[in-house]
């Protein structure tokens, strides 16, 4: 399963930023770059949702002097989207180190957003000076326990948000913990197997590059709730590129940021943001692989290329 | 916290002893850098009254955070810094809470 079609993507990506659509339909999940190129072809019965991730709001760097403005690209791509998406899901880092006012920012931002909802998660970026309280004041009401854990079902499709950068110890990998294992396991018991699942998360909940810490160290146990279900797809961010994996009937897929591209696992010395110019930071961060996933059968795994 | 002292004496005597390379530096203040996801030096020795200065020159945030909670510095900007003055002898494991795998020492003796 090949399926990239890297020119075509390249030549609508002439944008910062990046917000992933997704379109689900019969189970299937597939996604595309938001662009105006990419007009729905959904059916009816279908729908979609996009996804972004790691805004950065505080951010300043040579890759990008201003992540708002890409942000607000990237907001105007999503509301040019006919049939609009239902949802957008932020798979957290919304700010840059909790730098004051990134939420006010990023809040005032995302309001210019056409869709009826939007689902965060938070990144360590969000939470590691006070652990999650401003946080969890703004955006975890709804969700379990007010501690940012949250599950929700979309026309026959069940979506699980996961929060694993509240316990960011150790060697520097993201944990989801025991309590929110076992919510899982609990949320999930109702369930058909033939009901499609979305997992979403900030930290990748498969070992992209544990040197980094672009892993999540107790994700086996969750994913292990899993296994029943023909059709699973994970969405996460944090690493700034798309990354993708297939494992069974599992889908694993990194998004972009929408504000600096970070470098490929091992091929600098460090993860963080790359130092290059904006304008080929631009091309990088639209760089993304387009794949249809047929989630009801086993596929080899898929490892795509970097933009 | 405080029932730290004890291990901690023991521990500083274990490795002023192993590390014979390691030795206080004799100045009353001292600069660590951050960079490429690294603290250097590593392992820093320092004597009691010193002021250690961190200066981050990655674009990524990072913070200097005590392991036991004795210090922490907010997220460090590009090229911002944090300073502690270290007034009691003993061993301060830190690390960043952004990326715990960075993990550093300052040792005053």
């Amino acid at each position: 399963m090949d399926s990239i079609d890297r020119r075509g993507f390249l030549e609508c990506m002439a944008w910062a930023g990046t917000g992933l659509l997704w379109t689900a339909s019969s189970g299937v999940l597939s996604s595309r770059i938001v662009s105006p190129a990419a007009a729905a072809e959904t059916r009816a019965e279908s729908f979609r949702f996009a996804q972004i991730s790691d805004t950065h709001i505080g951010f300043k760097g040579q890759a990008n002097g201003d992540p708002t403005a890409s942000l607000r690209e990237v907001v105007e791509r999503i509301n040019a989207l006919q049939p609009a998406p239902a949802f957008v899901l932020h798979t957290g880092d919304l700010t840059h180190g909790q730098k004051a006012g990134a939420f006010d920012t990023i809040a005032e931002i995302l309001k210019g957003l056409k869709t009826e909802r939007v689902f965060y998660l938070p990144g360590e970026h969000d939470v590691f000076l006070d652990g999650g309280k401003e946080y969890l004041e703004r955006y975890g009401k709804g969700t379990v326990g007010g501690r940012g854990w949250q599950s929700f079902d979309y026309k026959g499709t069940h979506f699980v948000g996961l929060v694993n950068v509240l316990r960011y110890k150790g060697e520097g990998m993201g944990a989801l913990g025991e309590d929110q294992i076992e919510w899982l396991a609990k949320d999930l018991a109702p369930l058909a197997s033939s009901t499609p699942v979305v997992v979403f998360s900030h930290v990748p909940l498969w070992a992209v590059y544990p040197q980094w810490g672009w892993t999540t160290e107790d994700a086996e146990r969750a994913l292990e709730h899993l296994k029943r279900f023909g059709s699973v797809t994970v969405l996460n961010g944090h690493i700034h590129q798309v990354m993708q994996k297939v494992e069974g009937a599992v889908m694993f897929h990194t998004a972009m940021s929408t504000a600096f591209p970070q470098p490929a696992p091992g091929s600098a010395p460090s993860p963080g943001p790359m130092k290059i110019p904006e304008a080929d930071a631009r091309r990088m961060i639209g760089a993304a692989d387009v794949t249809y996933v047929p989630g009801q059968h086993p596929l080899a795994i898929v490892d795509s290329r970097l933009g | 916290m405080k029932n730290r002292a004890w291990p901690a004496v023991i521990v500083v005597g274990i490795v002023l002893t192993g590390l014979t390379a390691a030795h206080a530096a004799e100045r009353s203040a001292v600069a660590v850098s951050v960079q490429e996801f690294k603290f250097a030096p590593p392992l820093l020795t320092v004597r009691a009254g010193t002021t250690v200065t961190w200066t981050n020159h990655d674009e990524e945030t990072h913070t200097v955070t005590s392991a036991t909670g004795a210090f922490a510095s907010a997220g460090l900007g590009h090229e911002e810094g944090f300073s502690e003055t270290f007034t009691r002898p003993g061993r301060y494991e830190y690390f960043c809470a952004l990326h715990p795998h960075m993990k550093a020492t300052v040792i005053v003796r």
